[in-house]
């Protein structure tokens, strides 16, 4: 058996950077901050690339497919026999294709981050920040057990709350901030509950052992399946807690509306957390306990497709309306993510091409890493230059940032699914799952995809063609070198990375697959992809009145769109009404009224009796006679009454 | 080891105090005294570790006993196992960042420290004791120095924060009172003598009538203590009126006297009551849980809302006990200990805070994390323990608490664990509510601009409690250890 230990370190690296920078970065290391942080990710990313190779070539493989190998475990804390949080490292082929992913788009953010961050007054604590949430993130993909996957779950969604809120002297940052870690946490709390669940009648945390024991039809735990609640079987609705979880994590609608405000932390942030890895966290948890969630019953599984389509297309409306390009991205990126959740979710009804589902999920999350990191990063340059979010500031720029230009084009037209690029297999793939499983959800998905290329293309044309408002003073360069390296290895990773062969790599059951892509079945997304291009280019591409008379046109809509659907009304009407009026407020009215009250009103006829009494003992002889002789007349009437 | 130097060194550090000269002497000797404790503290883990590993296996270690009053049995009787281990820890480490953060105390300094050292005195005592009696007597020896303490350095309505403290901790003393004397007048049976002894009672077994009869009384009067629901509120005005140092030791030492109070005394020695009464129980710390953590929502006082809060993470220590499950009561203890960490660093900070900017109010601070990055820190550290983050020690006793709580059958059971899941939501919303208007933000008051972040002494507090949350929250393995 290879020794895989070393992979502890790719996870620790970053970790070590945190607590340095953490705790000297400030005051020792300011400038140099950057370039530590940078340098453990490189040895990480190194490290992946040398684990990645040796598993998928070299040793991976046991006979036909590729096995789980546990590099590492240790009992971090045991509850009782059999349940226990174990810090483990595995490898199989989704972990080891997931730190890839992250420790790379990591590297970039890191490499983008210190030209683009340069100056900045916490420019320690930044690094120190990315190397926390890296590390999470890491050891999220590596978990051996699902209370471990939990622990950096959480970490994660720490490092997103400390980074969203960099800019801390900006309410709406913390506001921001606010929100994504408390709408996670609202999710979590399924996830929590789910865990509860599930470990209960599998009597183990650790993933291979709790998938085993769930999946065997023969084993004692008829508890968790004929046990109901709510007439659905406890094991149904403890996938489905931990789906809620993953869907929170993954700004699934309705847990979505934290992401696009999510976007007030730094852009290259917003590239790493809010794009290629954090958000993806939710569809690799479901695609950890998928053998799980294919044995239980259908319901689950048609809600995580359900979920995935629905936010995909709602994600893709509302980003055709929205003028800042950051948030454009942003619903793009829930748009892409509710993709891979509908992939995951076409298993049950789906037959023979059922595991296609979960390989072309994988698939193309490794591709939106690429493309879609690239996206904000040139986002990023953009904004370094511009001093702007919006739209309406920005135009003509092509001349000004040709590279950025460039990188963004190839990046629209792999997001929209055109061939070479790399979302184009990858889409592809799902498409073909999805006309598999349900023709329905196949329609939402084709018309998603058009929806997609508008939206990008309407990014693209309104930003570096239609007018030139952006004069530019020439003096500066187009960006920083440290900016502009990343930009092209991602654009290379754009293009490329469809041409992996990855359905005989990563499967759901480590046997490798051929995948059959058919010619024709390409021409419908790829001709809704050029019309929503045509439609982008008509509108946009020069200054004109034509996206109001459009936007005029359809109205209602619109404006609905516009307005986010109202969701984020619907949450403030809740919290603010609800829990805080409703709840909050009279809890602590109680307390100090009527709990306390009580307290104290206790104390007060203590006190009254005490006053009321305390005369009584006066010390005077003449009051004592008095009491004396009062008691015997009161007696001697007394027993006269009583006996005659 | 003689345990009776817990005791002592806290006793001669106050006299040493009473005789010094100047304030820096008073500083220095108090510090030197916490030092000692810290250091015995330490000592006494090793010790028991090493005895432990080889192979010791009796129930407690080093007893000593002393007879005390003969005439009713009664014994100076002290020993250790894990848990009170654990405790003494604490103690040592809350003291001597009390200590530390209180180097500026005016007026009165001296006696302000020799009042610390007589409390950490009763809190060592309680802890060793294995004599009811004598647990009895550190249990009113840590009340009456609190009272002082308010009343005299306190600040608000001080002197009825002191008087309603004072006298609802006595009423739980007295309800104690009469629990032990009903444990007393039961034990010796036909012509034996009554006892006191913890581990005479255990082997004796009290009758089930017996249990039913007086497990309210002592369940409730340590209650009281541990912030039970209704009889919480003494928590919020006790605390708010406190001086920095005193709340530390009140919700970081004093509350934990109840919760070890209901676990060696009550659930030990009447275990068939305690399952009898464990509907009850639960019930009342997730009301605790819940309804406290609802009521911190709507605090505005920084103080109130740790002190809520504390309401609310106290329901855990209770919860884990009602529950009686190995796993729940050991998240008990794990809560007892990293609440009071975690609890003690964050009135250390609101203290630092409310030195510099003479508010507490959440509405009139803001982007403190500017001006004092250091206090500003350590806020957001024990915030993120309250609220629950793992790698700290807040998410490690959450979760055992949990883990246990499942375990138990039952629906209500069930509910009650996942309301106190569901808490850890709310518990977000008014930490980062109050970390976003407090910590970050725009500065709001021009004036703050000026002030300085934590001195040496400060800053060494923070260090302490801080590392001490750390090292449970990374590696809980040698508490859980510690404890079982």
């Amino acid at each position: 058996m290879p020794n895989y230990a070393y992979i502890a370190l790719i996870p620790l690296l970053p970790l070590a950077a945190f607590v340095v920078l953490g705790l000297f970065g400030r005051r020792y290391f300011r400038g140099w901050s950057g370039g530590i942080g940078t340098l453990a990710v490189l040895f990480s990313t190194g490290l992946s690339l040398w684990a990645a190779y040796r598993y998928f070539f070299v040793d991976g493989k046991v006979g036909e497919g590729y096995h789980q190998v546990i590099a590492l475990k240790t009992t971090w804390l045991s509850f009782s026999p059999g349940l226990s949080i174990d810090m483990s490292v595995v490898l199989d082929p989704i972990s080891v294709m997931m730190i890839v992913v992250v420790s790379f788009v990591s590297l970039m953010v890191h490499v983008f981050s210190m030209g683009y961050m340069k100056g900045e007054t916490r420019y320690g604590t930044y690094f120190a920040f990315l190397g926390l949430f890296t590390f999470s993130m890491l050891g999220l993909v590596l978990s051996g057990n699902i209370f471990e996957i939990y622990i950096f779950w959480e970490l994660v969604g720490c490092s997103s709350y400390l980074l969203i809120g960099y800019y801390f002297d900006r309410p709406t940052a913390v506001a921001a901030a606010k929100k994504a870690f408390i709408v996670t946490r609202l999710a979590d709390l399924g996830f929590l509950i789910g865990i509860l669940i599930l470990s209960f009648y599998a009597e183990t945390l650790d993933f291979r052992t709790l998938i085993q024991r769930l999946t065997d039809p023969t084993s004692q735990l008829a508890g968790i399946t004929s046990a109901s609640f709510l007439g659905i079987s406890l094991l149904s609705w403890g996938l489905f807690l931990v789906f809620v979880g993953g869907a929170g994590k993954s700004a699934l609608f309705p847990l979505h509306i934290w992401l696009p405000d999510a976007m007030e932390g730094p852009t290259p942030v917003s590239a790493l957390i809010h794009a290629a890895t954090m958000v993806v966290a939710g569809v690799y948890l479901v695609a950890r306990l998928y053998p799980v969630y294919i044995y239980s019953d259908a319901a689950v599984l048609q809600v995580v497709l359900y979920a995935g389509a629905v936010s995909a297309l709602l994600a893709a409306l509302i980003a055709c309306t929205q003028t800042d390009i950051k948030r454009v991205l942003a619903y793009s990126t829930m748009s892409q993510i509710g993709y891979m959740m509908l992939a995951l979710g076409t298993v049950h009804s789906a037959g023979e091409a059922g595991t296609l589902g979960f390989t072309a999920s994988m698939f193309h999350l490794f591709t939106h890493a690429f493309f879609k990191a690239l996206l904000f990063l040139c986002a990023g340059v953009i904004i370094h230059r511009v001093h702007s979010n919006e739209m309406k500031d920005m135009g003509g720029l092509r001349k000004l940032l040709p590279l950025t230009h460039g990188c963004f084009l190839i990046a629209c037209l792999a997001i929209s699914g055109i061939p070479p690029f790399s979302g184009f297999f990858s889409k592809e793939d799902i498409l073909l799952s999805a006309w598999h499983a349900n023709k329905f959800v196949y329609g939402i998905a084709l018309f998603t995809s058009g929806l997609t290329a508008f939206y990008m293309f309407r990014l693209y044309f309104s930003v570096f063609w239609r007018r030139q408002v952006w004069g530019g003073d020439g003096h500066h360069g187009e960006a920083p070198v440290t900016m502009k390296i990343p930009l092209v290895i991602l654009a290379a990773g754009a293009v490329f990375a469809g041409f992996i062969p990855f359905s005989r790599l990563v499967t759901y059951d480590g046997l490798p697959q051929e995948t059959h892509r058919v010619g024709v079945f390409a021409i419908a997304p790829v001709a809704m992809a050029l019309i929503g291009i045509f439609i982008a280019r008509y509108l946009y591409f020069k200054e004109s009145s034509r996206p109001g008379r459009v936007a005029a046109a359809l109205g209602g809509l619109y404006r609905t769109a516009y307005h986010k659907f109202y969701i984020d009304e619907v949450y403030s009407f809740v919290t603010k009404k609800i829990i805080f009026n409703l709840i909050g407020r009279p809890a602590a009215w109680i307390d100090r009224h009527i709990v306390d009250g009580l307290m104290n009103l206790l104390a007060t006829v203590t006190a009254r009796i005490s006053a009321g009494i305390k005369g009584v003992q006066s010390g005077k002889v003449q009051d004592y006679a008095l009491y004396f002789f009062a008691g015997i007349a009161g007696l001697t009437v007394l027993f006269i009454y009583l006996y005659t | 080891m003689n345990l009776s130097l817990l005791v002592l060194v806290p006793l001669i550090t106050a006299v040493a105090v009473l005789f010094c000269k100047g304030l820096n002497g008073i500083r220095w000797v108090s510090l030197a005294g916490a030092t000692v404790q810290l250091l015995l503290s330490f000592g006494l883990l090793a010790l028991y570790w090493r005895e432990r590993a080889a192979g010791d296996s009796a129930a407690f270690l080093y007893e000593y006993r002393h007879a005390w009053f003969p005439s009713w049995n009664i014994w100076y009787h002290v020993g250790v196992d894990g848990v009170s281990i654990a405790m003494i820890l604490l103690t040592a480490l809350v003291m001597e960042a009390a200590i530390l953060v209180s180097w500026a105390i005016k007026p009165m300094s001296r006696e302000f420290f020799i009042l610390l050292h007589f409390l950490s005195a009763g809190a060592y005592g309680f802890f060793l004791s294995l004599d009811l009696f004598t647990l009895f007597f550190f249990l009113e020896v840590s009340v009456i120095p609190k009272f002082l303490l308010i009343g005299v350095w306190g600040s608000g309505r001080k002197e009825y924060s002191a008087m309603k403290l004072a006298l609802m901790l006595m009423g739980g003393s007295a309800l104690v009172f009469v629990g032990l004397m009903g444990l007393y007048y039961n034990t010796g049976g036909a012509g034996g003598t009554h006892s006191f002894d913890l581990m005479e009672i255990a082997q004796m077994h009290i009758p089930v009538e017996v249990q039913r009869q007086f497990f309210p009384f002592l369940f409730v009067g340590f209650g009281i203590f541990t912030a039970l629901f209704p009889f919480h509120t003494w928590v919020p005005d006790g605390h708010s009126s406190a001086p920095t140092a005193a709340s530390m030791f009140l919700a970081g030492i004093s509350m934990k006297l109840g919760g070890y109070g209901c676990l060696r005394v009550v659930v030990f020695l009447m275990p068939e009551a305690a399952r009898e009464y464990s509907p009850v129980i639960v019930l009342l710390a997730t009301i605790a849980i819940v309804y406290g953590a609802f009521a911190t929502m709507m605090q505005k006082d920084l103080k109130y809302i740790n002190a809520y809060s504390s309401v609310s993470h106290c329901g855990f220590i209770i919860l884990g006990i009602g529950m009686l499950t190995r796993t729940a009561i050991s998240g008990a203890v794990m809560q007892m200990i990293s609440h009071g960490l975690m609890t003690a660093l964050f009135f250390a900070a609101i203290g630092m805070i409310y030195d510099r900017t003479h508010t507490r109010m959440v509405q009139q601070l803001g982007g403190l994390l500017k001006i004092m990055p250091f206090i500003s820190t350590v806020f957001v550290v024990a915030g993120l323990c309250s609220l629950g983050l793992p790698g700290l020690s807040g998410f490690v006793a959450e979760i055992t608490v949990f883990m246990g709580s499942w375990e138990r059958a039952g629906e209500m059971y069930r509910l009650a664990t996942i309301l106190a899941c569901a808490s850890i939501v709310i518990t977000a919303v008014y930490i980062l509510r109050a970390t976003g208007q407090a910590i970050m933000g725009p500065v709001k008051d021009p004036h703050y601009n000026g002030l300085g972040d934590a001195t040496w002494n400060e800053k060494l507090a923070g260090i302490l409690l801080g590392a001490g949350i750390i090292a449970i929250g990374v590696a809980p393995f040698w508490l859980q250890a510690l404890i079982k």
